[in-house]
């Protein structure tokens, strides 16, 4: 028996009627033939490879962090003696700006998906507007650091930063200041511009995969394009605009340039109470003891990387979950 | 069947919405539509208002870093020597970090170029479904894991391997290890987004391909890659861009030497990485060695920006269309 005609059957797909003369095909192409189990091999090798990485990467993480892990790990500050040394200012300080961001970016990144897709006719300037967010998801997130401290920090220059215009007790929650300085306002906003695109792009998968139909049917009705957005559009498509949205705060959790080229302190000793506060984040705490040489700092690190994708990772399960529970109630 | 079902949802869904319209003059209803619509409108011009807010911000400080008297726009786009931060003799020759960058990215483009198109051959040519559906969530792991922690795998693992198996002369910073730890960031997004590309090719050329005699190997490499082309293109330019924009693997991981080298086991700076040691050193606020960093983003800007521009026309000019 062929080889070829073998794995064909082995697998799930029926075989066509090419696939048959194909197995039925005299072996006079030995050499070719054996040049399709080398490539196979060669294949299966480099698959192997991706994987054995992802393997060595997570194990040699966990080897040199997880001695570390410990309550006391994610309940202190940073300390300069490494074994006092913790992870809560960079963990509230990423929760922070992971929530600011979102509730930016999720109505903003939607509401131009829904622009796009349901209220703009196929006119130059929406093909303006798309070739302008194809190129904004590829402009390197350091360049976006740059936007968000010139804007959200500084305000173009236009206020003094050593002295900023203030409302409120800085001790309450609703202070605020303009420029916003290094604050946590400032790094969700910078995080919102960096995965903006993200957002908008899965949320015009997400409104193409709702079938055609239903919107003729509810506009037929008489309810208007918004009517029909909102009850009929949105409803049927927010499981996949809801697993985009959650992808793309993985993505913002896991940026550290941005925040960096914010120029947050590198030593902070307390977790943010209002928009204003310093904060630091996981992935920049993670850069800054993987700096050091001193020993002690590199186990830091690497335990600080194992509570970042902890984080992610429980992201990542509750998109699942809420794809299924909400796929369920749409039925 | 199923599509029926739906429309008697969506029919009802609307006609609910309808009733709760009917209370209110159409006059309201078709304001409160302009608003809304006014509302939707502004959400999708902020993404101009981002693009050119940078392109103004880099523009007007790199306008003000040629203004200042040392510096020479002749010397920054022809020069050699990289050396902002030393006393009185500040040279400021881009090319030291355009060539440490495109160092690192070359490394990075060997590695996971290749590697990334045959995972993705291997995907959607050859392996059973059920290999698929384990492979694939391994590849969404490997692109969500954040840069930084593929910087600090260089620096701890990728490195030290490098000095104790391959030669002594590989350093605690090294454009290899940094090159191999990009690679592996930008590999799920070749193999993914080929993989996409290829699956994108119709059945029937495949079956025409096999039926002419032709092996697995020749269905893919001689039908189904150069149909796909395009998508694969796109997504090694893709790739590049990252690697090229990439920041925290090559600030940790690569060093802080700008230097004209070819030689992988050399530290190596790159245009990123000049520009966080800018952004987390003293530099004042307001000088020189400040006002270069946004030269050098102008600069990274053009560039990932061109690949990303040729890149969409790439994917817009060469698509094979078929039926």
């Amino acid at each position: 028996m062929h080889s070829l005609g073998a794995r064909t059957q082995s697998s799930t797909r029926t075989r066509t009627p090419g696939e048959i003369v194909a197995a039925a095909t005299p072996t006079s192409q030995a050499g070719r033939r054996i040049v399709d189990r080398a490539f196979l091999g060669v294949c299966i090798a480099f698959t192997a490879l991706a994987v054995l990485l992802l393997v060595v990467l997570v194990v040699s993480i966990w080897q040199d962090g997880h001695a570390r892990l410990s309550w006391q790990f994610l309940s202190s500050f940073a300390s300069r003696k490494t074994e006092e040394a913790g992870v809560r200012a960079p963990l509230w300080g990423s929760i922070w700006v992971c929530v600011i961001c979102a509730v930016a970016a999720l109505p903003i990144g939607v509401g131009t998906a829904i622009y796009l897709e349901e209220f703009s006719k196929r006119s130059r300037f929406r093909s303006f507007i798309q070739l302008n967010i194809a190129n904004l998801a590829g402009v390197p997130s350091i360049v976006y650091g740059i936007l968000g401290l010139t804007a959200f920090a500084r305000a173009f220059g236009t206020a003094n930063s050593e002295s900023p215009i203030t409302f409120g007790q800085p001790e309450s929650f609703f202070y605020l200041q303009l420029p916003f300085g290094h604050g946590v306002l400032a790094g969700g906003l910078t995080l919102m511009l960096v995965v903006l695109p993200i957002v908008i792009v899965s949320s015009q998968e997400a409104l193409r995969t709702v079938p055609a139909s239903l919107r003729t049917a509810s506009l037929a009705l008489g309810a208007t394009q918004w009517q029909t957005t909102w009850n009929i559009t949105l409803p049927a498509s927010i499981p996949m605009i809801m697993t985009g949205g959650i992808l793309a705060m993985s993505r913002a959790i896991g940026e550290a340039a941005p925040i960096l080229v914010l120029g947050v302190p590198l030593f902070i000793r307390s977790t943010p109470t209002n928009l204003m506060s310093d904060f630091t984040v996981l992935p920049l705490q993670i850069y800054n003891w993987s700096m050091r040489q001193q020993s002690g700092f590199h186990e830091l690190a690497a335990a600080g990387i194992i509570v970042l994708l902890a984080v992610l990772l429980t992201l990542n399960a509750l998109a699942v979950i809420i794809r299924h529970r909400l796929q369920r109630a749409n039925g | 069947m199923s599509n029926v079902a739906e429309i008697s949802t969506a029919t009802s869904r609307a006609a609910a919405a309808n009733n709760r319209g009917t209370a209110r003059s159409r006059a309201a209803r078709i304001g409160t539509e302009r608003v809304i619509r006014g509302s939707l409108l502004a959400c999708a011009l902020l993404s101009i208002v981002t693009t050119f807010t940078i392109l103004a911000i880099l523009l007007v400080q790199s306008a003000s870093f040629f203004a200042m008297p040392q510096v020479s726009a002749w010397e920054f786009f022809t020069g050699t020597t990289w050396a902002p931060l030393l006393g009185e003799e500040k040279h400021f020759g881009i090319w030291p970090l355009i060539a440490g960058t495109l160092l690192v990215t070359s490394i990075a483009a060997a590695f996971a170029l290749p590697v990334g198109l045959v995972v993705a051959i291997y995907l959607s040519e050859y392996a059973p479904s059920r290999v698929r559906s384990i492979l694939k969530p391994i590849l969404e792991v490997l692109a969500g894991i954040p840069t930084v922690v593929y910087g600090f795998f260089a620096l701890a693992v990728i490195t030290p391997f490098l000095h104790d198996h391959v030669s002594e002369s590989f350093g605690t910073f090294n454009a290899l290890g940094a090159g191999l730890a990009v690679g592996i960031m930008i590999l799920p997004i070749v193999a993914s987004l080929s993989e996409d590309s290829l699956r994108a090719v119709p059945r029937s050329l495949r079956d025409a391909a096999f039926a002419m005699g032709g092996t697995r190997f020749d269905v893919s490499t001689k039908v189904v890659v150069p149909a796909a082309l395009s998508g694969i293109v796109a997504s090694w330019l893709l790739a590049i861009t990252r690697a090229i924009g990439e920041t925290m693997i090559v600030a940790l991981a690569a060093g802080g030497l700008a230097s004209m080298t070819l030689n992988p086991a050399d530290e190596v700076q790159t245009m990123t990485a000049y520009m966080v040691q800018i952004f987390t050193g003293d530099a004042p606020a307001y000088g020189i060695e400040y006002k270069s960093s946004f030269a050098v983003a102008t600069i990274l800007f053009v560039i990932t920006l061109s690949l990303t521009v040729v890149g969409n026309l790439f994917l817009r000019a060469f698509r094979e269309e078929y039926e």
